[in-house]
């Protein structure tokens, strides 16, 4: 009978173990000037460097090295004074050289920690995660497996290469042994992932698209009776490419562990591949041997000896810690729990930041940028970022309706004015000619025509029940086609029936 | 006098994705005898405390800018490979997984 | 004019007395009398060439300053790769490859207008020192066409001595280009590591590979040495500095009150008698120019030879990993459905010779987990020690001086069964190339017992390069007026030739 996880996590501690993959952003590759673009055509952007054409040799990006010290700086890391490159030895095809350069017994950036706090039944709840080393490698090409029935690499007839991805830039970020994070475990995962994506995305270093591969994580998982002391044998899933999936994979892999453990097997060390219709994870193929990757210092490339003032001037530029930032903005904008993670769901905490630092009410800023803006946005299909209304546009506009100058109904008018490339929201006001008719004849004869229309509602008004009186503004704002001011409206209407 | 035996050729051929006969692999096990006794003289001295010099010239911090420099075209990144199918490299059925 | 030095047809393509296309032509025919004896070229650039030519000349024409080789023909070593002109570093693995794109050297040749006949035989990937090793069958020693140039520039070596061409390249990993210079009566050099960019040369040992120039004379050697060196942001490990003046080195050779350092450990037991004694012969001349000899002792060079050849093959299991049949190249044993894996290993096996297969395997042991601290990171360190002798001799000596090879040519297939015997050749050069020094070698004569050439090996600190000029062409004008001109006149004629 298998144990259901209340009964796993209640029998075993489990330990986990994280490598993260992160794609750079960098224009160029890591050790050649080719493009990096997401999607070309394949094979567009590849040379003798990364096509590893004899007698081509590998140039460090800058920018990359920049990159990695800042994250590993963003991840409290000690940044190493001297470091190295290795190759790692072994064949695949969709690795030209035959080796990966990356980095071995020298890392960059070593030492490091996250801190992340997950929702537990006893309340929010922190948990450390120590960072082992942050190190500078490079990605491999892209296999295309034709033929055989399921269109996975089994059963393919042959496969096609694309080395456009060859040679991108990784950043791989490996922890420590986690212990300790019992049930929570896979929340706790989740979280860490969820906060180096925040982390990464707020560094400017990388696209962090789980979607596209930017940001990968595989996940060692393994069990240990909760009186043992010895670590049992762990699993390594890979391929785990989106949130919800880190915590899948590592609530599958407990079960499983738990129910060879139960049944009086052993678990294998092996390599798992996440599958993300079933949610359960699957074999590797086994090797017949263990992998020795003859590492050794890269001799085509000289060692990074990072400036001390160099690191101390990164450090400066570093962005605020992304959790830490929430709580601040949370606070200061003074935003229900609810509303909050709307926002950050939604990813406009920049934004609304942006337009709020622009003088706009918090409030109003968030409304106008969950509410009118995400929905053109969603209805276009096209991310928020992408649509074209910046911060200034919307801060000016909430202005424009505090002044009176506009009513919400106008203002909604005017967003769609700006997103068709109309101008400014002021440009698009003058250009359409939306006002507000302050005008007070013309609103008086609206008025008149109404409560003509309406003798019985306006007699009631007339009689002191004011509640009436919204019906009757409703109408005058109808008959002016919403462009008058609703205050104005009551105020004149209520002077008029003598209240 | 070192050896290498038949099985330790045979395991480093198939790290070093060489398929060797039989004859090759107990020839190659004969000729190592000698050879590995000659480069084992590299551990006849007292290394303690040496450096290892792994770069003859002590160059640090080399790097390029981050600037993107023409690729090669498709044409020319092909033009070698021994199969080509919609302008990718054509290989054999790929057995292992990574 | 095939006879004449490269200084002497600059001057005479200068003077326009012929053009480059006639000398390059009366060059290629050259080739064809005697190549199919001497079998220095793999292939032959007839078209290419006198393209070249035609270009010099039109520029010469035009009144366009020229560099001052412009126009000279030259013989390429197959290592270098040159745009849409087969480069098959001496492997099978290779045959038919054109690669897309041009070394840095390549680029350098046409730049500066010297016309490249084509590329030269080789030992198979550098891996040599007889050029037996390739893939395409031995190049004959013009000499005596029953023994070995030397490798692995053999081609390029026999070249120059069989006067196909007036100047070649090639490249030196542990004494590629002195040791056939040495056999075939001529003068090579092999720049301070990074000195000349390993761009587009095929790798075999990527810390000691140095791509250098052959000529007929220290000062032909010279102009092409400054027409290929030079800082190349293509090579990480290229040194950022400028070019030593070797040309003007050249042009005034003096050792007066030059400290010439002779090494105590090369010379002696294990070298012909007639190599030993024109070595000493050579001293005596120098002395008598007013140099001082003293004599150097280099403990850690007793070791070299064991460095060598586990540095060397470590780097080169990595460095051939790319020849996999998948990108480029042979590719063999892909029917029946063969994997890719299987294929990999069949063409690797069908494309690389013993010799280089007898290193991969070599330097993967090497490398491989439990054998690296013993093999290749002690070799890494009686590295740091022969740096540390050489730089010790140096504070004593201006230069340094041995025989370049312990015997002069030995018979084809001498030495082909026992590959000691074979490494034992590169006992003196090998140290030049551990510590990334630079180092020539020219020739001293005859020696009696065979009337065969021999080398005098000078060597350098790291971009002292002009110093190995200055003694060099001291040496070569007091030998020259002994012999009544330089030592390759004296060589005897060659079949099919009309000499
Ligand atoms: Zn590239």
């Amino acid at each position: 009978m298998a144990l259901n996880y209340d009964e796993v996590v209640a029998k075993y501690d489990p330990v986990l173990g994280l490598e993260v993959h992160v794609e750079l952003n960098t224009e160029s590759k890591m050790f050649c000037s080719c493009a990096t673009t997401f999607g070309a055509e394949p094979n567009t952007q590849t040379c003798p460097v990364c096509l590893a054409l004899p007698g081509a040799l590998p140039v460090v990006n800058a920018k990359a090295i920049e990159s990695t010290i800042k994250i590993g700086l963003a991840l409290n890391c000690s940044i190493a004074p001297y470091s190295r490159f290795a190759r790692k030895n072994y064949f695949y095809p969709d690795m030209p050289k035959n080796f990966q350069i990356s980095q071995y017994d020298e890392p960059i950036c070593f030492d490091g920690y996250v801190d992340v706090e997950i929702e537990t039944e006893e309340g929010p709840k922190q948990f450390r995660i120590e960072v082992e080393r942050v190190h500078m490698e490079e990605d491999t090409g892209k296999s295309l497996h034709v033929g055989g029935a399921t269109g996975r690499i089994h059963g393919a007839d042959y496969s096609l290469l694309d080395y456009n991805r060859a040679g991108i830039p990784l950043v791989e970020i490996v922890t420590k042994i986690v212990p300790g994070t019992g049930k929570y475990a896979p929340e706790v995962a989740k979280a860490y992932v969820a906060e180096l994506r925040d982390i990464l995305r707020g560094l400017g270093v990388s696209d962090v698209k789980m979607e596209q591969g930017s940001l990968r994580c595989d996940a060692n998982v393994s069990l240990m009776l909760k009186d043992a002391t010895e670590l049992g044998t762990r699993s390594e899933t890979k391929n785990v490419n989106s949130l919800r999936s880190v915590e899948r994979a590592i609530r599958g892999e407990m079960l499983r562990h738990a129910e060879i453990l139960e049944t009086g097997g052993k678990v294998k060390q092996e390599t798992r591949h996440f599958q993300e219709d079933t949610g359960l994870t699957r074999s590797g193929r086994s090797k017949e041997q263990a992998e020795d990757y003859r590492y050794f210092p890269d001799p085509d490339l000289v060692p990074v000896k990072p400036d001390a003032a160099w690191i101390e001037t990164l450090r400066a530029t570093l962005p605020e810690r992304p959790s830490i930032r929430r709580k601040r903005l949370k606070e200061q904008w003074a935003v229900p729990d609810k509303e909050f993670e709307a926002m950050v769901n939604a990813d406009v905490l920049d934004i609304v930041e942006q337009t709020v630092l622009l003088g706009a009410d918090p409030t109003k800023a968030r409304t106008w940028w969950l509410g009118e803006v995400s929905r053109i946005a969603n209805d276009k299909g096209v991310s928020i970022t992408e649509i074209s209304i910046t911060p200034a546009d919307v801060a000016e506009l909430i202005n424009l309706v505090a002044s009176g100058e506009l009513t919400d109904k106008l203002a909604r008018q005017v967003v769609e004015g700006v997103i068709a490339g109309e101008g400014s929201p002021s440009e698009v006001v003058a250009k359409r000619g939306i006002k507000v008719v302050n005008d007070d004849g013309a609103l008086m004869a609206a008025i008149e025509k109404v409560c003509a229309a309406q003798a019985d509602t306006a007699e009631k008004v007339r009689g002191g029940h004011l509640p009436a009186a919204g019906a009757l503004i409703g109408a005058v704002m109808k008959e002016t086609a919403g462009q008058a001011d609703a205050a104005k409206v009551r105020e004149l209407l209520l002077k008029y029936l003598g209240q | 006098m070192s050896t290498l035996s038949r099985d330790e050729v045979a395991k480093l051929a198939g790290l070093a994705r060489i398929e060797m006969t039989e004859a090759e692999m107990v020839d190659l096990s004969s000729q190592f005898g000698t050879i590995l006794d000659a480069v084992a003289r590299v551990q006849e001295l007292d290394l303690i405390g040496v450096k290892a010099t792994s770069h003859p010239q002590p160059l640090e911090n080399i790097a390029r800018p981050d600037v993107v420099q023409p690729s090669l075209t498709p044409d020319e990144a092909l033009s070698g490979a021994p199969a080509q199918e919609e302008q990718r490299f054509r290989v054999p059925q790929i057995l292992g997984e990574e | 004019m095939i006879y004449k030095n490269a200084t002497e047809m600059a001057a005479a393509l200068a003077a326009k007395e012929i053009s480059s296309v006639e000398l390059t032509q009366s060059h290629l025919n050259r080739i064809g009398a005697v190549d199919g004896d001497v079998k220095a070229f793999l292939h032959v650039d007839t078209e290419g060439a006198l393209a070249q030519a035609a270009a010099v000349d039109a520029d010469r024409a035009a009144g366009k300053a020229l560099s001052p080789l412009a126009g000279v023909p030259l013989a390429l070593k197959d290592v270098l790769a040159q745009k849409g002109v087969p480069t098959t570093a001496g492997s099978k693995i290779l045959q038919g490859w054109k690669p897309p794109y041009d070394s840095t050297v390549v680029s350098k040749l046409k730049n500066a207008g010297v016309v490249i006949l084509g590329k030269t035989n080789m030992d198979e990937f550098a891996m040599g020192s007889s050029t037996e090793n390739s893939g395409y069958g031995p190049t004959f020693n013009p000499w005596d066409l029953t023994r070995t140039p030397g490798g692995s520039s053999g081609g390029s070596a026999a070249a120059v001595s069989a006067f196909e061409a007036p100047l070649a390249i090639g490249s030196d990993t542990g004494g590629s280009i002195r040791q056939p210079a040495a056999l075939t009566g001529i003068v090579g050099v092999r720049p301070t590591y990074g000195a000349v960019s390993r761009y587009g040369l095929i790798a075999y040992s990527s810390s000691l590979d140095q791509a250098g120039p052959f000529g007929r004379t220290v000062l032909d050697t010279a102009m092409l040495h400054e027409i290929i060196a030079g800082y190349d942001p293509h090579d990480a490990t290229s040194i950022n500095a400028s070019v030593p003046s070797v040309v003007a080195a050249a042009k005034n050779g003096d050792v007066k009150g030059m400290k010439i350092g002779v090494i105590k450990q090369l010379q002696g037991e294990g070298y012909q008698k007639g190599v030993q004694t024109r070595f000493t012969e050579s001293l005596d001349l120098l002395a008598s120019l007013g140099a001082e000899i003293v004599e150097v002792d280099c403990p850690s060079f007793e070791f070299a030879l064991a460095a060598y050849y586990l540095i060397a093959p470590s780097e080169c299991s990595s460095n051939l990993a790319r020849f996999d049949a998948m990108r480029y190249g042979l590719r063999t044993g892909d029917e029946g459905g063969a994997s890719a894996e299987a294929v990999m290993a069949s063409t690797r096996d069908a494309g690389f010779g013993r010799e280089v297969k007898r290193r991969i395997i070599l330097g993967t042991y090497a490398l491989s987990s439990g054998y690296y601290d013993a093999y290749y990171g002690s070799a890494q360190k009686i590295r740091t020690l022969i740096i540390q002798d050489y730089a010790k001799a140096f504070t004593q000596a201006d230069v340094l001086v041995s025989p370049t090879a312990p015997t002069t040519a030995y018979k084809i297939g001498e030495k082909v069964d026992d590959p000691m015997a074979m490494y034992l050749g590169d006992v003196a050069t090998i140290p030049v190339n551990l510590a990334g020094i630079c180092g020539m070698s020219l020739p001293a004569g005859l020696a009696e017992e065979d009337n065969l050439p021999v080398g005098f090996q000078i060597m350098a600190p790291a971009m002292q390069d002009q110093r190995l000029y200055q003694a060099g062409a001291a040496l070569e004008a007091a030998l020259s007026s002994k012999w009544g001109g330089t030592l390759i006149t004296k060589a005897p004629a060659l079949a099919g030739g009309a000499r």
